[in-house]
């Protein structure tokens, strides 16, 4: 973990963003209802942290980091990067805000583009932002290169040529060539083999150390959350449920579905019989979340009031956040 | 646990490609016991997909297998395919990884389930109907009359696996392959569905071979366990003595790779580099490009299996070295 380079600066603040998609029926497709992939999301980000937010597929954890990026427009809400207000801005606007932000993408076999060598693929962002001579742009890509693990003869490469943890440490040089500050990493390491997956974990380390990264890191695998990040959001349809420091998250989880997500989790231990906490059912549609906690479906404590009444966001201990009536 | 129910004998399976004739498994022996669950782990492309094919015999028209898989008394890679057809389904069944490209998108839910009844049972429709209905209870899909009237596309990813498990357990069948029946679903629809295996599996003495890399898995639903690493095994043990003391280099690496959930100064230690390529010739042991321990005589000769103890054996030079130092430590008197 990095908490060495935590500070208190809140580099990226978030209230109460929404992302509503409309689905669209009848032969005029007029509007009949909303897709609430993300539905209030309230956070501040802090310079130099690792933010992981977890959730099940369908819980709006990479649409976050989508909007988050102004890669998805925002429904509703307010975004305010190093203190000035991003939501209201144009496209034209963001173009300096965006040389600070980059994501790396989960399908290393789909993020690059076959035709391209991938010394030009990751040229591209130097010449969009920056004017640099070529030949300064090849040394600067090289450098990359290298820091990613990755050889100089490499550049004149094609995709298919490399493999999947390869073609990952591509898209990481990709993300960090124009020096951002924040990089959104969605689900980085779930396509990768476990031996190939601890490669990247360690390069992903490494460059915060060394360039002072923010990193959102949206993932589903808990134990990769553990290892790597100093804070963790739980999401649940849209929702925020849970928010607090890695350590405390895992020791005391105080949302139910926080503590059924950590309790399935299968241990690589033999001999240690753990009860598990069942969920039943499935996660509900998002197009028509439940009235209420929208974890009362599934939720082993819910009550009337879980059904009538939506619980609010509290900071139950210091910088422990959670969204529950009975925690 | 004693009647041995799958034999599979130095199993080699060849693709004939552009690029020549490439081995995606390269003579792998194992048993299975009745009722037992074997895990196969290792990382993809390690060939242990290919395995499960193989004595499925569902490979592609470009693949060959040599060797013997004997099941029932027979071998199943002399079996004709009409033979075959038979045990598909009925004696062995498959779970495979992705329910949404395993089911038929076209057919309806109750279809796909009554056709391995109506074919291998010759039960009547409305018979294998009632079957269907009770098996879709027991996989714990709630209203099973009206899933039965309905398309795969209308059921959650973890839905569509029960089906799946529904479909290969329509027959009871002795041996179900099951191939990362859970690596697509969510952590929480996957402990669902492995405690749903588990309960199978003890009410019909089931024997299973389960394919995963998650060791997690491997922990939870194994009795014994095969490591693959490029088209060979390289270890296998009981899951305990796996688990609590790794031998092979590779085995110990692909647990040091996962970080513990429940450890938070958990190190990670990757295992350097990449899997070789299928047709990529290694002398010597095939994993010695990647080992932090490799000798000379690693890339001189192919290890052989040592047998640890009677439940573990290795396919490492380390072993042989270790005995040498141990024999070394203890002069002969004490022999």
């Amino acid at each position: 973990m990095s908490t060495v380079n935590v500070s208190h600066q809140v580099l990226y603040s978030l209230k109460n963003v929404k992302k509503h998609y409309p689905i669209k029926g009848g032969i005029f497709k007029t509007v009949k209802n909303h897709v609430k992939a993300v539905d209030g999301i309230s956070l501040d980000i802090y310079k130099g942290e690792t933010l992981g937010v977890v959730g099940e597929s369908g819980c709006g954890k990479s649409t976050l980091g989508r909007t988050i990026l102004g890669l998805e427009s925002a429904t509703e809400g307010e975004m305010v990067f190093k203190g000035e207000n991003i939501s209201t801005k144009s496209q034209r606007q963001l173009k300096p805000f965006k040389r600070e932000m980059q994501m790396i993408f989960q399908d290393p076999y789909a993020s690059l583009n076959p035709k391209q060598q991938i010394g030009q693929a990751i040229e591209e962002a130097l010449i969009i932002h920056t004017d640099l001579s070529s030949a300064e742009r090849r040394e600067k890509v090289v450098q990359l290169l290298k820091e990613v693990g990755l050889k100089e003869e490499h550049y004149e490469r094609y995709p298919h040529e490399f493999s999947g943890g390869q073609r990952q440490r591509i898209g990481i040089a990709r993300a960090i060539a124009i020096n951002p500050s924040f990089i959104v990493c969605d689900e980085p390491v779930s396509a990768l083999d476990v031996s190939v997956q601890a490669q990247v974990i360690m390069l992903l380390e490494d460059l915060q150390k060394k360039h002072g990264l923010t990193y959102l890191f949206v993932s589903h695998d808990l134990g990769v959350v553990r290892h790597l990040c100093d804070r963790v959001l739980v999401m649940y349809l849209g929702q925020m449920v849970e928010l607090a420091p890695v350590e405390r998250l895992y020791e005391n989880p105080l949302h139910p579905y926080t503590e059924a997500l950590i309790s399935a989790i299968p241990r690589p231990v033999v001999g240690q019989r753990r009860e598990r906490i069942r969920l039943k059912g499935d996660l509900p549609s998002p197009a028509d979340p439940p009235a209420g906690c929208a974890f009362h479906t599934r939720c082993p404590l819910a009550t009337e009031l879980c059904r009538a009444e939506r619980p609010e966001w509290r900071e139950v201990e210091e910088g422990h956040f959670a969204a529950c009536h009975y925690r | 646990m004693e009647k041995t129910i799958l034999e599979v004998e130095d199993l080699v399976t060849t693709f004939k490609t552009a690029g020549g004739e490439v081995s995606a498994v390269r003579g792998i022996s194992f048993s299975l016991k009745k009722g037992e669950t074997l895990c196969i782990v290792g990382e993809s492309g390690c060939g242990k997909s290919i395995t499960a094919l193989s004595i499925m015999g569902l490979l592609a028209a470009n693949a060959k297998s040599r060797g013997n898989v004997h099941f029932n008394g027979k071998n199943l890679l002399e079996l004709k395919q009409d033979e075959m057809r038979k045990i598909r389904g009925n004696d062995i069944s498959m779970i495979f990884q992705e329910p949404m490209t395993a089911l038929n998108p076209t057919f309806t839910i109750g279809f796909q389930l009554c056709e391995p009844l109506l074919i291998h049972r010759n039960l009547s429709k409305k018979a294998a109907r009632q079957k269907g209905i009770d098996l879709l209870k027991q996989v714990g899909i709630p209203m099973p009359e009206k899933r039965m009237k309905q398309y795969p596309h209308e059921l959650s990813g973890g839905m569509r696996q029960r089906v799946m498990i529904a479909i290969a357990l329509a027959c009871s069948p002795k041996l179900l392959i099951a191939d990362e029946p859970t690596t697509a679903l969510d952590v929480t629809i996957q402990a669902q569905i492995l405690d749903l295996l588990n309960d199978l599996k003890e009410e019909f003495e089931t024997s299973v071979i389960m394919i995963t890399h998650d060791m997690g898995v491997v922990a939870e639903v194994a009795d014994r366990v095969i490591v693959m690493y490029a088209g060979e095994v390289i270890e296998e043990g009981s899951v305990e003595e796996l688990f609590n003391d790794p031998q092979h280099p590779y085995t110990r690496g692909l647990l040091a790779s996962v970080p513990n959930v429940d450890d938070p100064e958990f190190k990670l230690n990757p295992i350097p580099g990449t899997l070789p390529n299928l047709n990529e010739e290694i002398r010597g042991c095939r994993f010695h490009p990647r080992c932090p321990f490799a000798m000379e005589k690693c890339v001189q000769a192919s290890p052989v299996q040592t047998n640890r103890k009677q439940n573990h054996s290795v396919r490492c030079w380390l072993q042989e070295a270790e005995a040498d130092e141990y024999s070394k430590c203890q002069p002969s008197s004490a022999v």
